[in-house]
């Protein structure tokens, strides 16, 4: 490949020897450089645009970041009447919720992402992989509606007063699952929002776990091991990289996702012991609350909480990938 | 119980736990289609695509936001999708090995996961707050902006596919890169190219939060670009939080009207990359 930008390169150079025409060759000439300057600009829009966000949050963010200081992220007061604004329970919020998706998506991505690679049927594997898919495809709107309508209530009904009635009596784990049922909270973001990462998670694994040459696999199977003890003693040592990598990308999409969690959250700006509480997280108490906030001090406030999450995301998002294209390079010298 | 029994049985375990993991993962889907549909049937009727949004109470459609969806879904593929194959012709093509490549191509692949609400700000911040008001302009733009790194990837995918065969006759044909890229690239990636398309457009119709603070709503019938303008994601937010049985009817008709949309969307995208893999399959 790099044999045919060097001819390329070579040909501008010497066009006035191999094109009789002169003029029509200014002219090529002329086209190529428009082209190429094209493309060049359209790619150094994407720089752009993730400085532009950059900056323009900074900016949005500044009267409330110099107003409050460090006391912004530290302090759980959110209350426009008296214009104090505090991002601890957002930040908690998000922080859970995404957790609580982790610890159920996790799982069950490596299950899927196992079945897929390993169990399945050769007939069943494109129809279960492009099922998975388009569960990723279905938008964020639609998971929020449907947790509000159906997941809400059947969790109230039936799953919440179970875990008060036997969970929340236990010592250690017994206050995370106080309080009335409300059927909308922390928990039920949570749960909604591993539906949504889920495909992202079982995707990747499933990508990462083909990568794993099948000789390793094989030498596995020689040695007389069962299924599950050459996944786990050959494949996930292998693509530990690419699973962390993968689980991270699911995290990126947790922390930043907005209507799904909108619908269920509650939004109520307060930090409570128990997960089957109603609370709020960076992104929906934005989507709820922006195009009603008054005053300057209180919009500057949502826009640095957008600010905060476009740093953590932006963190997360950034080692996964960092992961993953190591785990690429390294691939494709194996391959 | 010996060792051989254990080991067989945990094998047996952790096999059914994936099998579990699996169903459940097909029975969320099937759960959300079947709630979309059962639901969405009843208010699916001749009214949604002839009336505009009601007031509470009244009868009506959602004329005025399916048009509004797709007007800015339209807009923003016009201005994101350009964009976005050029950029990938760059990083294919041109500067296939640059620094900069390398950190653009880094950089889109962090857009292309990172949260739309982030976007919805950034162009409230430079569009909206600009003109004084929110507009389907505004809209578009947001919508566009995340239209890019989708396109960006699938073209720059697609691109390397081309054997360099065909780069290499043309340039010997005396061709610029600027020739072959439209004249030979463009027309043998073309199907990648449009699969890129399909999934922008499925991506960016569905999307709720960046239109929250760009287009905004609008009750009523409005063509006018820099004006508020309906559209489904919105209508359907509003909606289903209202306490009103029509209004959620209508936000259940909306939802599943945009669900079969995208994944019409997708899964065209799907067999149009399979019908190309074939294809490059039997050629070879």
């Amino acid at each position: 490949m790099p044999g045919s930008t060097y001819l390329w390169q070579e040909r501008e150079r010497n066009s006035h020897v191999a094109i009789i025409d002169p003029r029509h060759a200014a002219k090529q000439l002329i086209f190529e450089r428009v082209f190429r300057s094209a493309t060049f600009l359209a790619a150094l829009l994407v720089l752009l645009i993730l400085g532009g966000v950059a900056v323009s949050l900074l900016r949005g963010a500044w009267p409330a970041l110099s107003h409050f200081g460090f006391s912004f992220v530290s302090r759980e007061v959110w209350n426009p009447v008296t214009d104090q604004f505090g991002a601890l329970a957002p930040i908690y919020g998000t922080v859970m919720t995404s957790l609580i998706a982790m610890l159920i998506a996790v799982p069950t991505g490596f299950g899927i992402a196992l079945f897929l690679t390993e169990l399945c049927p050769p007939l069943l594997k494109r129809p279960i992989g492009v099922a998975v898919e388009l569960l990723a495809a279905v938008p964020s709107i639609i998971f929020g509606i449907w947790g509000l309508f159906v997941l809400a209530p059947v969790l109230q009904r039936h799953v919440q007063p179970w875990l008060i009635r036997h969970v929340g009596d236990l010592p250690a784990i017994g206050h995370l699952f106080k309080g009335p049922p409300y059927g909308i909270g922390i928990l039920t973001a949570g749960i909604v929002l591993a539906i949504m990462v889920l495909p992202f998670i079982a995707a990747t694994m499933r990508d990462v776990f083909d990568t794993v040459p099948p000789m390793l696999k094989e030498s596995g199977y020689g040695l007389g091991a069962t299924t599950w003890e050459v996944i786990w003693n050959v494949v996930v040592p292998h693509s530990r990289v690419g699973i962390v990598g993968g689980v991270m990308l699911g995290l990126g999409r947790a922390l930043g996702e907005t209507m799904a969690v909108t619908f269920v959250i509650g939004n109520a700006h307060r930090i409570s012991s128990s997960l089957i509480a109603p609370g709020t997280t960076i992104s929906s108490s934005i989507a709820n609350e922006f195009t009603e906030a008054v005053g300057d001090l209180y919009t500057s406030s949502l826009i640095a909480l957008g600010l905060l999450l476009f740093l953590i995301t932006f963190t997360v998002i950034a080692a996964a990938q960092a992961m993953l294209r190591r785990l690429e390079r390294r691939s494709g010298v194996v391959a | 119980m010996n060792r051989r029994m254990r080991r067989k049985i945990k094998n047996g375990a952790f096999l059914s736990l994936s099998l579990v993991a699996t169903l459940t993962g097909l029975a969320c889907l099937a759960a959300i289609l079947f709630t979309l549909i059962s639901n969405g049937v009843a208010g699916l009727s001749g009214h949604i695509f002839t009336q505009m949004t009601p007031p509470p109470g009244g009868q009506g459609g959602l004329l005025n936001a399916i048009y509004g969806s797709a007007m800015m879904t339209l807009l923003g593929i016009l201005i994101g999708s350009p964009i976005g194959v050029l950029a990938g012709t760059y990083l294919a093509e041109y500067g296939r090995t640059s620094r900069l490549s390398m950190v653009i191509r880094f950089i889109n692949d962090v857009l292309l996961s990172a949260p739309s609400i982030i976007i919805g700000l950034f162009v409230y911040e430079i569009v909206v707050v600009r003109m004084g008001h929110f507009s389907a302009i505004a809209g578009a733009l947001a919508l566009a902006v995340l239209a890019i790194p989708v396109t960006l990837r699938t073209t720059e995918d697609m691109l390397n596919l081309v054997p360099i065969g065909m780069k290499d006759s043309s340039a010997a044909l005396g061709a610029y890169p600027w020739r072959t890229i439209l004249s030979v690239l463009y027309p043998a990636a073309r199907s990648g190219i449009v699969t890129g398309l399909l999934l922008a457009i499925a991506r960016i119709s569905g999307e709720t939060a960046p239109l929250l603070f760009t287009a905004l709503n609008n009750q009523f019938w409005s063509t006018n670009l820099n004006a508020p303008m309906a559209n489904l994601p919105v209508v359907i937010f509003q909606f289903a939080l209202s306490p009103y049985k029509d209004w959620q009817d209508l936000a259940w008709a909306g939802a599943l009207l945009i669900t079969m949309t995208i994944l019409i969307l997708s899964i065209s995208a799907r067999v149009l990359l399979a019908l190309l893999q074939a294809e490059k399959g039997s050629g070879r």
